[in-house]
């Protein structure tokens, strides 16, 4: 225990400026998941997001280095986090498909320097929509998954690799499948890459048939989503289900429906890397809470 | 052959035949003639990219692609529809309200995706 406070002690001082979102969810732990999940530790994780590697433009003068930044920054946290997930967008789109892979290459590369055990990864609509995910999966493999970490149980959903930015009815047959295998008091995190509620849907900012995932997700009472692709920090509940999106490394986005055209907030050369950055999540099992922390980039 | 089943066959096919005028009697009514909007896509824009409407005032979009699949996509009229090269894509819209609003792409369809959208201006 006394680990745990001295972690978020750290968490809580070593902040770069970020905001800290308490996520408390779904109350007291009853049930047999929850007497599974009270066996387990609490950790922590890292979730960095669109990086959008191969972009080059105003937006973000230091397109090439700041990937490498927030690698740098992870890797001097005091104390390592347990797994490190990227959601989706790691490259920008490119229509040629040898571009692509070398943009995948480039940024597995330098995703390899982090010194952390554990990396997964999944695709975003810039790595996947223009060959459903082919080039995705010669590099990370699968671009759906689960797996499962100190009483949490991970679900990996791809609502990019259709260009249509639907999940699809098999893969919804999956996620149905998977939770029926799961107690009903399950903790469970869903890593995706668009929202699946419709957040913005005037700047494509939704899942086509998200709402049939929320549907199954409703099942159980410790749900909880990370995604990306809005590139600013957002929290939504849908029921009791809380959905975080985070903020990107390339560069950020006005709020949904600010102004008239999704454009890139441009650069502020007095605020540099202002609305960039990613997050560690602190997971308490046993309560099915997640503590998050923002943490910007340093020049 | 005899006489009983070309009565029934005759009968059939009237009843077949009055179905479908029935049918497009129905359509007919419920669909009212309503001027046509030819929207072109191709990568990565929409001509024309303002449509002007009046509202109350339906209007029948006729949607292609000259080049790959798209998607059109005007959420706030919740109306969508795929756009097949070759084919010619038809969906009724009646603005309830004025303003200006957003349609898009949402198919994603290559390098200048994000940027493909239009307005529809509604007075």
């Amino acid at each position: 225990m006394q680990d745990r406070f001295d972690r978020r002690d750290f968490l809580r001082l070593a902040g770069l400026g970020g905001v800290v979102v308490a996520s408390g969810l779904a109350g007291c732990a009853t049930g047999p998941g929850a007497a599974q999940a009270s066996l387990a530790d609490d950790f922590y994780f890292v979730q960095l997001s669109d990086c959008h590697w191969g972009f080059e433009g105003p937006p973000n003068p230091d397109a090439r280095g700041t990937l490498g930044k927030a690698v740098a920054a992870v890797n001097a946290l005091a104390e390592p986090p347990d797994f490190v997930f990227f959601t989706g967008d790691l490259t920008h789109t490119t229509d040629d498909p040898v571009e692509r892979r070398q943009r995948l290459t480039q940024f597995r590369d330098i995703a390899a320097g982090l010194k952390v055990k554990t990396v997964r990864y999944m695709p975003g609509e810039h790595d996947a929509s223009l060959d459903r995910g082919e080039a995705f999966q010669e590099f990370f493999g699968a671009t759906h998954y689960t797996f499962d970490h100190k009483g949490v149980h991970f679900l990996v959903l791809d609502n990019v690799s259709d260009p249509a930015g639907a999940i699809g009815t098999e893969q919804l047959a999956w996620v149905a499948a998977d939770l029926a295998s799961q107690p009903r008091e399950a903790r469970i995190v869903v890593f995706t890459h668009r929202p699946l509620f419709d957040l913005y849907p005037q700047w494509d900012w939704a899942t086509r048939d998200g709402a049939k995932a929320i549907e199954i997700l409703l099942t159980h009472p410790n749900v909880t989503v990370f995604y990306g692709h809005i590139h600013q920090e957002h929290h939504r509940m849908t029921g009791h289900i809380a959905h975080h999106a985070a903020n990107s490394l390339m560069f950020a986005l006005p709020p949904p429906g600010s102004q008239p055209k999704r454009l890139p907030v441009p650069w502020d050369a007095t605020q540099p890397y202002k609305g960039l950055g990613y997050r560690s999540v602190e997971a308490d099992p046993p309560k099915a809470a997640y503590r998050i922390e923002e943490r910007g980039i340093r020049a | 052959m005899n006489p009983t089943f070309f009565r029934r066959r005759r009968v059939l096919l009237t009843l077949a035949a009055l179905s479908v005028a029935a049918g497009a009697g129905v359509r007919a009514f419920a669909q009212p003639s309503a001027a046509v909007i030819r929207v072109v896509a191709r990568k990565f824009s929409y001509t024309p990219g303002e449509i002007m409407l009046k509202r109350g005032v339906p209007v029948d979009l006729e949607l292609v692609t000259e080049d790959v699949v798209m998607g059109f996509n005007a959420p706030d009229f919740n109306v969508r529809a795929d756009v097949i090269p070759g084919k010619t894509a038809r969906v009724r819209l009646t603005p309830d309200r004025a303003g200006t609003f957003t349609f898009y792409c949402d198919i994603f369809c290559g390098s200048g995706h994000e940027s493909m959208s239009g307005t529809i201006i509604v007075t």
